[in-house]
Parts: C-alpha cells; sequence; structure tokens
C-alpha cells in the first residue's frame, strides 16, 4: 500500500485544490495514468499515477485546498516494493532552501460554495471571501467576484508572484554568463520551404520546431547544459526535456516540457509542439510536464526581439534564447548580401559549465543548423 | 462566395483560435500577426482551419499574401473563384 500524496508542482507552490477525481475507489491504475486535476497558479494541471495498482481509498473530496504533501489516496501497489521508490517529483524541490515541512491537514474549500473554478481563483486573487459573497446567492460567477474589484487593492496574479519567487531565487543564486553567437537561417529556412511543400498544411513544420530540434541536436553533444544544479554539483540528465516557453494570451508564461525530446525526429517534435502550446492555453498540463523541464528554449515565437538574455530556471543549468529571425547583412567569402539572420544566446550557470562548454553548444548549434538535413 | 463571406469566415476563425481578439480590433490593412499577437503557430491554426473551411490551402511561399485581412480576402476570393 502506498499513499499518493498532493505532489510538489514547482519550487513555489504551497499547496493546490484538488479539482476533480478521474478515478474512484476500486478502480485499476497504471504508471503514467491521470488520476486526477488540481488547480495551482500555473493554472489546472493533470496528476498522475507513478505506479500500477488499484485505488484503495481516496482520502481528500474534489474541491479541497491540500497543501503539498498531503495524502490524497491509498494505492494498493501490484508491486509491493514499488511503493516505497521515491517518486520523480523529487526532480521538482531543488531548492536551496529547505522547504517547510508541509502541514498534513486539508484546508476545507470555503464551505463548499458552488463557484467556477475561474471564480474561485479570481477571489483567491483578490482576496474575497467566497462565503460573504454567497450568503445571499445560490452560486457565485466571475462577473460577481470582478465587481468586487473597485472594493479591493488587486493584488498580483499567484502566477505573477510564482514566476517572481523563482526569478528571484535565480538572480540570487545562479552565477549566470551570457554567450550569443548569429546564425545565418537562410539555409535551414530554405531547406524548411522545400519540406514543408510535399505537405498537408495540417502537417507543417514551423521554424520553432527545427530550433527545438536543433537545440536538442546539440545537447546531445553537449550534455553538460542538460541536466540540473543539485547537493552543490552538475547532474546531468540522459533524458533532454526541453522546456518551451509559452506565453498565456492574457498574462505570464510557462515553460513546460516536450518528455523525451531526444527520441523524437523533427515530425515528432512538431506534433509535440504543437500539442503542447494547446494543452498549455487549455490549461490542460501534465505534472511531469511542468517539473520535469531539463533546460528551457525561450523567445521561439516571431514576434519577438532580437536577442534574448533569460534567467535560468533552477535546479536546470542553461537556458537558450533565440531572437526574432531578421533580414541583416552578411559577409560571405568577400561578398556583402541579405540573408536571414537569427542571435542564439546562451545563459549558463558558471556553477555548473564555463563559457567554453556554452561556446562549444552554441558552435554545434550554429553548424546543425547549417546543414537542417541532419535534423529530419 | 462572396467577399463579405469570406471576411466574417476569417473573422470567425481569428476570434475562435484567439479569443481574447476582440472583432472590432482587426483593422483590414493592419498585419494580422502583429497587430493581434498572433504567433506563428496560431497563425497556422488559422490558415489550418480556413483551408478546411474554404478548400484554399495557403503554400507557405504565399504567407506574404495573406499578411492583413484585406489581403486574405482578395487572396481566398481569387482561389474560390477560380
Amino acid at each position: 500500500m502506498s499513499t499518493f500524496v498532493m505532489p510538489s508542482l514547482g519550487a513555489d507552490m504551497q499547496s493546490a485544490v484538488l479539482m476533480e477525481w478521474k478515478v474512484k475507489e476500486g478502480d485499476p491504475v497504471t504508471k503514467g495514468m491521470v488520476i486526477a486535476e488540481v488547480e495551482t497558479s500555473k493554472g489546472v494541471i493533470e496528476i498522475e499515477v507513478f505506479e500500477d495498482g488499484t485505488v484503495e481509498k481516496l482520502l481528500v473530496e474534489e474541491e479541497t485546498e491540500c497543501a503539498v504533501g498531503t495524502p490524497l489516496a491509498l494505492i494498493r501497489s501490484k508491486d509491493t516494493a514499488a511503493a516505497i521508490e521515491p517518486t520523480p517529483q523529487d526532480l521538482a524541490t531543488p531548492l536551496l532552501e529547505t522547504l517547510k515541512e508541509p502541514e498534513h491537514e486539508t484546508v476545507a474549500a470555503a464551505e463548499r460554495i458552488k463557484a467556477s473554478p475561474a471564480a474561485r481563483k479570481r477571489a483567491k486573487e483578490l482576496g474575497v471571501e467566497l462565503s460573504a459573497l454567497a450568503a445571499d446567492k445560490e452560486a457565485i460567477h466571475l462577473a460577481a467576484i470582478e465587481s468586487e474589484v473597485t472594493a479591493k487593492t488587486p493584488q498580483p496574479s499567484g502566477m505573477r508572484q510564482a514566476i517572481a519567487k523563482a526569478m528571484s531565487r535565480s538572480n540570487a543564486e545562479i552565477p549566470h554568463y551570457y554567450l550569443s553567437t548569429s546564425v545565418n537561417m537562410t539555409p535551414a529556412l530554405h531547406w524548411l520551404e522545400a519540406y514543408n511543400k510535399n505537405k498537408s498544411i495540417q502537417e507543417r513544420i514551423l521554424p520553432a520546431a527545427l530550433l527545438i530540434r536543433a537545440a536538442v541536436y546539440a545537447l546531445k553533444e553537449v550534455p553538460e547544459l542538460n541536466g540540473f544544479w543539485k547537493n552543490d554539483q552538475l547532474q546531468m540528465s540522459t533524458q533532454i526535456n526541453p522546456g518551451i516557453a509559452i506565453a498565456l494570451r492574457k498574462e505570464g508564461l510557462i515553460t513546460p516540457a516536450i518528455l523525451g525530446a531526444e527520441q523524437m525526429d523533427l515530425d515528432a517534435t512538431m506534433q509535440a509542439l504543437g500539442d503542447l502550446i494547446t494543452r498549455t492555453r487549455l490549461g490542460k498540463l501534465r505534472n511531469t510536464e511542468i517539473t520535469q523541464q531539463t533546460i528551457t528554449l525561450t523567445n521561439l515565437g516571431d514576434l519577438g526581439v532580437e536577442s534574448v538574455y533569460g534567467v535560468i530556471y533552477p535546479p536546470q543549468v542553461a537556458l537558450v534564447g533565440f531572437g526574432r529571425i531578421m533580414d541583416a547583412p552578411w559577409a560571405q567569402g568577400d561578398t556583402l548580401c541579405v540573408r536571414k539572420v537569427m542571435q542564439a544566446t546562451l545563459a549558463g550557470d558558471h556553477r555548473a559549465t564555463d563559457g567554453r562548454t556554452g561556446g562549444k553548444f552554441l558552435d554545434r548549434l550554429n553548424q546543425i543548423l547549417q546543414t537542417p538535413e541532419e535534423l529530419r | 462566395m462572396n467577399e463579405e463571406q469570406i471576411k466574417q469566415s476569417i473573422i470567425r476563425q481569428i476570434v475562435l483560435i484567439a479569443p481574447d481578439v476582440d472583432p472590432g480590433e482587426i483593422v483590414p490593412d493592419k498585419n494580422i500577426q502583429r497587430s493581434l499577437e498572433i504567433d506563428s503557430f496560431d497563425f497556422l491554426k488559422i490558415l489550418t482551419a480556413l483551408n478546411e473551411e474554404l478548400g484554399v490551402a495557403v503554400p507557405e511561399a504565399d504567407y506574404g499574401q495573406v499578411d492583413t485581412l484585406e489581403h486574405m480576402i482578395a487572396y481566398f476570393a481569387k482561389r474560390i473563384a477560380s
């Protein structure tokens, strides 16, 4: 028998609301199966179970806010030995500062008042008591919360606060170094255009997918940048899970991972990217995707700036920035011509690697983009 | 299908894919991606949806001809007619 607890979904997370059970008592479960949805500052996240077995008991009712570590369910293991294995969620607790021992108590959701998740979330951000609002109403809608705004000073959103915490820690603890190189993207874009010509519009590959593929390729050759700084040492990861910075339309940014990108060809990378963006915007990410990033890739959009010098997301040790691809003068031999040029940048953790390693990565990245057919 | 119907199809797909865009924000001669902050992924989704609805696939080489609402209407009108 093992206890399934509220996982930590990021260094900054203290608690989350268990929104919905996807299983009931007695249901068989398999490793990787989504068994619940929880609402966090990063949106609604699907939570996977980490072993095969049967749901013995659900310990927490839906719409209950639970601190990280709160027991949520009892799982009867198929393999009893599996019960004591640490879960991959350990990856998600990178803090140098020790996390407070989570209080194993559940905070009852405001008397189980009927309110939409959006309303509940907004109410929390604004510090509005749902019970006070509900006194004379059956259920609460977002509009009712918004109408309270004038009366209260708005607080920053949960996501803003989460980003603030992570970035403050990063800048306080990680000695960053920054490198940059200009990449001639004309060969890659030409090749991609020809490649896409034979494809239907649904299968078309975006330059962003090619860049992810190129970064993964270069990381295989320079694995020192793919991993974590933990216990005062670099731990390289064999799996490459690039966290892709995806802006949300309203506000904020999430960097969910493409898991196991090292095993994907270009088409699979594009498919995974499309799926990830769609689910990020729908708020349908899985816990593994938001906790197991081994490196971050940012600014893959075509609306961005020329170059981006990013802040590393701890415990990762590097962040790759891709600037906007733009027409620029380019010297080739002794001719001056116009080419599609992109600034690729690297922010590295100087505790883990030196500039030489970072330079090697940018060099490999540049090289592979000059022979893009190898990225297929 | 006339130009007004094409225009309504385009606007409907933009709003479906970028729900925070107000149809009033879509200015006929402004770059769709830049003015509405639509990234390349969502732009591709819009073209895919329009392909399904109007039966016209825009090749990448023609992206320059569908950069604004005006241009997009003209592009589709010409190809639906022919």
